[in-house]
């Protein structure tokens, strides 16, 4: 048998499942920025209709995971399995949406990463031969995740020089063996790097040292060097962290070019009211599915490294004061 | 486990880090933000001063008009919340939203209105002091002890 | 007068938190309750007291007046009950203004919805 992995830690798809189809649903504030051009649906009411938050991010999940099946025409009885995470607590948003469409679950939780993390499993069961559809979903609604991990809603609070805005969304792409343009061929599953930041303020600062850890053992693994990718992106280390990045990148002797953006960066610029840029499992999710997918898709990129990043804490870890693990998970995609 | 020169090598990599990430982090700027908290906090307090005068104006003491122009200040603040522009206040002026009796006032009804969602008993009724409590009890903490240590030293 | 003391009294109380939010790590509750505490003790050193016969609204407003407002509740009930007072006495001044708080918080919530 061949081996599938190369390195420490990147997995190496011996028949690279491809992406049949995906859909991003954003919320009104990610409709404003640039970014919207490539979002499947607007929703201009971040409460969907609905009578909670909670409710509404399960919207537009739901709305993600339709217009996937739609647009492939695949009916949820076709697909063997979904990998679903969010930010709540048990993530109710994934397990919630599972239960309306009757697919079997595998319910993840990665922070912010588990957008890599979802993508990594589902086209590990599909090139396993373990499943021919299988659905890679994760949602974020700033509601939600602002009165979890921060204040109340209509609480009076000056944002951080360092503060982010979770991004109102759903990402989903189902993966199969044929039938789609963009292979997902390697993925680098990340360690827990801690390096003591305590500020929740600071996600970026806290995230940075994870991301540079995966993409250097990404890069080692394959004995490759960040020009081989069209693009580098990172999920939501917004401009602080990014530049930390760079900066950490740099360092270790493999600095980032031209081709290095950040998702949070890209999602919000020219927003107001956004902090440093977006972050939540939504905004690697919107970026990669929506803008890198897309664009790979007619053409203008043809191999593109995802490193989804998480901030690994609870309300309760910090209350306690104990520093923020983080992690990055890495996808590479190629047409 | 980590051995104690691993954990040392760890400690210290996390300091340079530290560092690092600290010579990035953009400062605040902390010019802006303390001549707006003083505008808006200022202002806030200058309505709270023409509250009082007119409760004087019907001839009560200032002590008699402290607590019926808190309890109005609190109203005005109260309001300004339940229109959803308390927030974009605070949002624009720290704590010169947060400091005055009307963000005071916020963090209660803010609390009330979000968490009315999970119940009006264990939801809005359980939470509503989430961030009001803490200055609750320690306002009546100190300001007891306070009192008391001023009543034993009365002369 | 009075206007302008108030103005410049509570402005700089305000921009002292915004210095306090900016350059330490406490985080906004934690800003109110050292304000509030601070309030308390300036009042019982007796020096809040003169704050606010100078600046008036400008003293009292901020969650500082809160904390002296407090301890001067309890303490002049204290002096007129003896150690009952001290505890009837610290919602002298400000039970009004929590009663209105809840009452009203409560019917607002009621009606309204978070908007960010």
């Amino acid at each position: 048998m061949t081996t599938k992995r190369v390195g420490g830690s990147t997995i190496v798809y011996s028949t690279p499942p491809v992406i049949v189809s995906a859909a991003t649903v954003a919320g009104p504030k990610e409709s404003e920025g640039q970014m919207a051009q490539w979002f499947d649906e607007l929703v201009p009411d971040d409460m969907f209709g609905e009578r909670t938050p909670e409710k509404a991010e399960r919207r537009f999940m739901e709305d993600a995971i339709k217009i996937a099946l739609g647009s492939a025409r695949v009916l949820p009885e076709q697909v063997n399995m979904i990998f679903a995470g969010d930010l709540l607590n048990q993530i109710i948003t994934s397990s919630f949406t599972a239960e309306g469409f009757g697919i079997p679950f595998v319910g993840l939780y990665g922070a912010c990463s588990t957008m890599a993390q979802s993508l990594t499993m589902a086209s590990a069961m599909v090139d396993g031969g373990y499943a021919d559809l299988a659905l890679a979903v994760t949602s974020s609604h700033y509601q939600t995740a602002e009165r979890q991990f921060r204040y109340p809603i209509e609480l009076n609070i000056m944002r951080k020089s360092t503060s982010q805005y979770t991004v109102t969304g759903a990402g989903a792409a189902l993966v199969g063996r044929s039938g789609g343009k963009v292979k997902v061929t390697e993925a680098t599953i990340g360690k827990v790097i801690d390096m003591g930041i305590k500020d929740p303020n600071q996600m970026g600062p806290a995230m940075a040292p994870a991301a540079a850890d995966t993409i250097f053992a990404h890069l080692a693994d394959t004995g490759r060097d960040p020009g081989y990718y069209d693009i580098i992106l990172t999920g939501d280390l917004g401009r602080v962290g990014a530049e930390i990045l760079r900066q950490l990148m740099a360092e270790k002797g493999v600095p980032l070019g031209d081709n290095y953006s950040d998702a949070g960066i890209l999602m919000f610029e020219g927003v107001r009211g956004t902090g440093v840029g977006g972050s939540g499992c939504a905004c690697s999710a919107l970026i990669t599915y929506g803008f890198i997918l897309k664009r790979m898709c007619q053409n203008e990129i043809s191999r593109a490294l995802v490193v989804a990043t998480g901030a690994l804490m609870s309300p309760i870890s910090w209350q306690q004061g104990e520093s923020i693990p983080c992690i990055a998970n890495a996808v590479v995609l190629e047409t | 486990m980590a051995s104690p020169g691993a954990k040392k090598q760890k400690a210290d990599e996390r300091a340079k880090y530290q560092r690092l990430a600290a010579s990035i982090v953009p400062k605040p700027p902390l010019v802006r933000n303390m001549v707006v908290a003083f505008v808006v906090g200022g202002l806030i307090c200058t309505v709270g001063q023409g509250v009082i005068n007119a409760f004087m104006s019907r001839g009560m003491t200032q002590d008699e008009a402290t607590a019926p122009t808190l309890a109005t200040m609190i109203l005005i603040g109260s309001v300004l919340t339940g229109l959803s522009a308390y927030h974009h206040i605070g949002e624009f002026a720290g704590a010169g939203a947060a400091i005055p009796i009307t963000g005071f006032a916020n963090t209660i009804v803010a609390a009330a209105m979000d968490f009315k969602r999970e119940g009006y008993i264990l939801g809005m009724g359980a939470k509503m002091f989430i961030i009001a409590g803490p200055v609750l009890v320690y306002g009546i903490l100190s300001g007891v002890l306070v009192a008391l240590i001023r009543w034993l030293y009365r002369g | 007068m009075d206007y302008l003391v108030a103005f410049l009294v509570g402005g700089t109380i305000c921009a002292i938190g915004q210095v306090l939010l900016d350059t330490s790590k406490l985080s906004p509750p934690h800003m109110l309750v050292a304000f509030v505490v601070a309030g308390a003790i300036l009042s019982g050193l007796g020096v809040y007291d003169k704050l606010v016969d100078f600046a008036g609204a400008g003293a009292l407003i901020p969650v500082s007046g809160f904390g002296h407002s407090i301890a001067r509740g309890s303490l002049m009930e204290a002096e007129r009950l003896g150690v009952l007072g001290l505890f009837t006495g610290a919602l002298e001044f400000t039970g009004l203004g929590i009663t209105t708080a809840v009452f009203f918080g409560a019917l607002i919530a009621l009606v309204a919805n978070p908007k960010p």
